[in-house]
């Protein structure tokens, strides 16, 4: 009895220590739960999945049963070398970035600089109508679009002859389709200029008075404290914009249709692979063509954090 | 004392500083009015393709191809003699512009009538009445709307739609809630490598992963049904979690450890605590997911393939595009009725999800 008094009474403190430690952890492991078998259940086992369906010839016409499929070792690898629409959605796509990815990041910025100078009247009125455009859904921005750009009676148009130029046809001409979508993606910056906005409120006011002092002028305290002070919101924003031009889908399918109409002036990627899997049911190789992409967007994420890692200043110290 | 010494102030300090203060307000006004200026031309440029819009639904499409036609809604003025309808032009003439009504049109000469003079009776004008410009009226029309109506299954869309978004809204939030409490408060072995797992799948492609799901969706039967678009939403999403660890570590630890020195456990302190503290966040996460959920198209297209009954509005009326390109009227009167529940709703929370939105957007 003693002896186990004794235990227990130097036991006690101890064992209250822990479990407390130890319940609060459990609990931590219930909260992440939902995320936990969601990454694995929708994420992890999928992309390994992927990968096992990218050596078959599987055709969803059929159901996902041994014997309706052959395994077909690097074949579909292979075809990534004979395939004319490949180099084409590439080309589209990356057409598409070079100019979404720069505006994306100039027009957002320009418009949270002008809904934080402090010379603005009604703030909160010029933010809430500078993100509209974004929660407007994008079959109802597409379809706006398509009037606003329209050759002869759309206002775009109308604008350029009024100053005296012939406007392009623009979604029916190969050439402009993809800037006519650029132009449409300019409606979604809301969320960009948001996050900018925030970081440009973080930016402490001591530096501006400090520069102020020393005699710097309004550029020079863009270019000195302003830019470096939000350069990790601007890398994000251009990772994420690059990524977002690999994913683009939506707009070019209402628009150009599945064929990437006008002739094929809008294949984007994503628009290549969802013909293979849901139009041709080729999952094979449409599995190969879902791993290019992910193996693009790691490469580039990769780029663009050693990038930032070299060039963006983080004022908490590390990361 | 108070008004003595604020006359002595005024009697001292105002003949000197008046004039330079005065200067200094003035240049502050005239750059508040600047940028301000700026904004608005800003504004209306940006703005410019909803102005397009609603003047076009409100238009009959005949307008569209009148080169004479104004921008806004808008018909031909007639004035009626003697029980006939006159088309109105503007007529050049040497006391001005007059507006007559056209009698009779010939090549090179007219007969019209003065409205504003008709005892004068008809009368002969020089000139061809071919290259004056009609007199118009404000007149919107409703038709646009009517017909789109009846062509679009709006009804049913919404419905849909609404049900969707409401259910994967109320899981996402209660999924994120949890998670993102989790990472913000619980001392978990791993954990920051877990959080980084999750922050690296913002990049992950969803393409990477649909194939298997929509392989493993068609065998286990949920293909055509709902099921796809709404199950995984309550299994968290990183966008949302970050968005809300966030502004939970913002909240301060002091309140939630009084909660506990009060026997609360940490679901309770959660409900009672941080979820009342987090409000802006979490109406910003609504909101996002709501427009998400009103936005989403490549998981509906691929999953409720063939079941046209189930379409939410985006793919409902994503066939509608082709066919009502050669009718802006009807296109545009769809546009509005699709995005007149998103742009109300965002304005009526739009204080709170701003303030949401800011305050977490503060990350590094």
């Amino acid at each position: 009895m003693r002896a186990a008094d004794l235990l227990s009474a130097r036991g006690a403190p101890r064992r209250r220590q822990a479990p407390m430690g130890r319940i609060r952890t459990r609990w931590g492991w219930f909260f992440l739960s939902p995320w936990l078998i969601g990454f694995v259940a929708f994420q992890a086992l999928p992309i390994v999945a992927t990968i096992f369906l990218s050596f078959t010839d599987y055709s969803a016409t059929k159901e996902f049963a041994p014997g309706n499929f052959n395994m077909v070792g690097l074949d579909n690898y292979g075809r990534l070398f004979s395939d004319p629409q490949l180099l084409q959605s590439l080309g589209v796509t990356i057409k598409f970035a070079l100019i979404a990815v720069p505006i994306g990041l100039v027009i957002p910025l320009s418009f949270a600089l002008l809904v934080n100078s402090k010379h603005l009247m009604a703030p909160n009125v010029f933010r809430t109508l500078y993100f509209l455009p974004t929660v407007i859904p994008i079959v109802a921005g597409v379809m706006v679009f398509q009037g606003v750009l329209n050759a002869q009676s759309g206002w775009i148009n109308l604008m350029l002859e009024a100053i005296g130029l012939e406007g392009p046809r623009w979604l029916s001409d190969p050439q402009w389709a993809v800037p006519a979508l650029n132009l449409l993606g300019l409606w979604g910056v809301g969320n960009a200029m948001l996050i900018l906005l925030a970081s440009l409120q973080g930016v402490p006011t001591e530096l501006y008075d400090a520069s102020t002092i020393d005699g710097a002028n309004g550029v020079q305290r863009f270019r000195y404290i302003t830019l470096p002070m939000i350069s990790p919101v601007i890398f994000y924003n251009v990772t994420l914009g690059i990524i977002g031009a690999f994913q683009y889908f939506v707009a070019a399918m209402l628009i150009g249709g599945r064929n990437g109409d006008p002739q094929g002036a809008t294949l984007f990627y994503n628009l290549h692979f969802y013909r293979q899997a849901f139009v041709f049911n080729d999952m094979g190789y449409a599995s190969v063509l879902a791993l290019l992409l992910f193996v693009i967007v790691m490469i580039l994420t990769t780029i663009m954090f050693y990038f930032g890692q070299r060039s963006v200043y983080y004022a908490g110290g590390d990361l | 004392m108070a008004t003595l010494t604020q006359v002595e102030r005024k009697d001292r300090a105002v003949p000197v500083r008046a004039s330079s203060q005065l200067g200094y307000k003035l240049r502050q006004l005239s750059t508040n009015l600047g940028v301000t200026l700026l904004g608005v031309v800003v504004m209306l440029v940006f703005l410019m393709p909803l102005g397009y819009m609603l003047a076009t639904a409100f238009k009959q499409d005949s307008q569209l191809t009148d080169s004479h036609a104004p921008l806004w809604p808008a018909a031909k003025s007639t004035y009626n003699y003697q029980g006939e309808d006159l088309p109105l032009y503007n007529v050049p003439t040497e006391d001005g512009m007059k507006q007559w009504a056209l009698v009779k049109g010939y090549r090179e000469d007219s007969d019209f009538i003065d409205p504003a003079n008709p005892e004068k009776g008809v009368f002969n004008w020089v000139g061809r009445y071919r290259v004056l410009d009609p007199v118009y009226h404000f007149a919107p029309t409703w038709e646009n709307f009517t017909m789109a109506w009846e062509q679009v299954a709006f009804g049913l869309l919404f419905r849909n739609t609404f049900i969707i978004a409401v259910i994967s809204t109320i899981g996402t939030l209660i999924s994120c809630i949890l998670v993102a409490y989790g990472f913000a408060r619980f001392k978990i072995p791993g954990k920051n490598i877990l959080f980084i797992i999750l922050i690296s799948t913002i990049v992950l492609p969803p393409q990477a992963t649909i194939i298997p799901l929509y392989v493993l969706f068609a065998k286990i039967g949920w293909t055509g049904t709902w099921l796809p678009l709404l199950v995984p939403a309550f299994f968290a999403n990183a966008f949302d979690v970050f968005l809300l660890r966030q502004y939970f570590m913002s909240i301060p630890r002091e309140l939630d450890e009084a909660a506990m020195l009060d026997g609360a456990n940490p679901l309770r302190t959660l409900v009672s605590v941080i979820i009342p503290q987090a409000i802006p966040a979490i109406t910003a996460v609504t909101l996002f997911h709501f427009f998400f959920a009103w936005n989403d198209y490549f998981a509906p297209l691929v999953f409720l393939v063939g079941r046209e009954d189930l379409y939410p509005i985006s793919v409902g009326i994503g066939k509608f595009v082709g066919t009502f390109s050669i009718y802006p009227g009807r296109a545009m009167a769809t546009a509005v009725l699709t995005l007149i529940l998103p742009a109300l709703l965002f304005f009526f929370a739009q204080r709170q999800f701003m303030r949401g939105v800011v305050v977490t957007g503060v990350e590094k």
